[in-house]
C-alpha cells in the first residue's frame, strides 16, 4: 500500500467500540503471556489471505477477527462445526454488541 | 455525528454498540466463548486486557520525551536503545523493539506502518483511525511534506523529512524538538506540551 495514490488524510478518530476492544484483547491474549497460540505474523498473514476485495470491504477489526478465526480453525483449536453452531446460537440470543 | 438530545449527550456512542449483531461481531462472541470454554484464557483475562488498553494513552510517551529533554544521559540511552531506556523508567515496551528517532534543526521524523497499523501502543495507546487509513499509509512515504501540511505542519525545504516504516517487531517513536522558552521547566510541565501527534511526527509540540 505504501506509495500508492490516495486521497487527503482525514484526521479521523473514533472511540473504539467494546467489541473492537474485545477483538484486540483476544489477540493480546492469544499472542502473548506465554500462550503463543497465534503470533502477530500469523495474524498478518491471515489478513493478507483475505484478498484485496475483502480487505477493502471489511473494517479493521473485522479483518482481525476473520484472520484469527481462520488461524484457530487451521490449527484445530476450534472446529468449523462448533464455530457454526455457536454463531447460530449467539445470533438467536438477540443480544447487542455490547 | 448524531446527538441524543433527549438526554443531553453531546457525543454519540460508537456506531457498533447497538442494533443487531453483525456477522463479525457474532463471530467474535462465538470465538471468545469457545476459547474460554476450552480454557485457553478466562473471561477475567479479557476484561483485564481491555482495562489495560483503556488505561493507556500517550502520557507514557510524553514522559519519555520530557526525560530525554531534561537528562542528556537518558537521551543518549533512549536513542541507543529505546526499549532499554523505557525499562529504566518502568515502562515495559513488550516484545517489540523500540527505536526513538530525534528531530533536530536539520531533520524531521515521522512514523507510519504501511503494512497495517504497527504503533508503539505501550507509549501512545491505541492508534487513531487516520494512522490506519489508506490515505496516510499510502501517501506519507511518497509525499510526506504534503501530508504534514494537511496536519497543519509546514516543514522548511532545508529540513530533511525522514519517514520510518514500522513492522510487527520494530516500533518507532519521534522525540520532537523541545520548544523554545521552556528553559528550566520541570518534567511534568514539559510533558504537557508533548501531544500524541507530535510523537508520531505529524505535528510539533505545543508552544509554551
Amino acid at each position: 500500500m505504501g506509495g500508492l495514490p490516495a486521497g487527503r488524510v482525514e484526521p479521523t478518530e473514533h472511540d473504539y467500540a467494546l467489541w473492537e476492544k474485545r477483538v484486540d484483547a483476544l489477540m493480546v491474549l492469544l499472542g502473548g503471556q506465554g500462550r503463543g497460540v497465534i503470533t502477530v505474523d500469523e495474524l498478518r498473514r491471515g489478513i493478507e489471505q483475505l484478498g484485496a476485495e475483502a480487505y477493502e470491504a471489511m473494517s479493521y477489526y473485522e479483518r482481525w477477527i476473520a484472520s484469527m478465526t481462520n488461524t484457530l480453525l487451521a490449527k484445530g483449536i476450534i472446529t468449523s462445526d462448533e464455530l457454526g453452531r455457536r454463531m447460530a446460537e449467539v445470533g438467536k440470543r438477540g443480544e447487542g454488541a455490547g | 455525528m448524531a446527538t441524543h438530545d433527549h438526554h443531553g449527550h453531546d457525543h454519540a456512542p460508537p456506531p457498533d454498540e447497538d442494533g443487531p449483531l453483525t456477522y463479525y461481531q457474532t463471530m467474535e462472541i462465538a470465538v471468545r466463548e469457545l476459547l474460554i470454554e476450552k480454557g485457553i484464557f478466562g473471561a477475567d483475562d479479557v476484561r483485564r486486557a481491555i482495562e489495560t488498553m483503556d488505561a493507556r494513552d500517550h502520557a507514557a510517551g510524553a514522559e519519555v520525551v520530557a526525560h530525554a529533554w531534561t537528562d542528556p544521559d537518558f537521551r543518549e540511552a533512549l536513542l541507543a536503545d529505546g526499549t532499554g531506556a523505557c525499562a529504566r523508567l518502568g515502562i515495559d515496551i513488550g516484545p517489540t523493539r523500540l527505536i526513538a528517532v530525534e528531530n533536530t534543526a536539520a531533520v524531521h521524523n515521522v512514523i507510519v506502518c504501511t503494512l497495517c497499523s504497527c504503533y508503539p501502543r505501550n507509549l501512545l495507546g491505541l492508534p487513531p483511525d487516520w494512522y490506519k487509513s489508506r490515505a496516510y499509509r499510502s501517501r506519507v512515504v511518497r509525499e510526506p511534506r504534503a501530508v504534514l501540511r494537511e496536519f497543519g505542519t509546514a516543514i522548511p525545504d532545508d529540513v530533511t523529512v525522514r519517514v520510518h516504516d514500522s513492522t510487527a517487531d520494530m516500533r518507532y517513536i519521534v522525540v520532537p524538538r523541545r520548544p523554545a522558552g521552556t528553559e528550566g521547566w520541570a518534567r511534568e510541565r514539559l510533558a504537557a506540551l508533548v501531544t500524541r501527534d507530535s510523537l508520531i511526527g505529524v505535528t510539533v509540540p505545543k508552544n509554551p
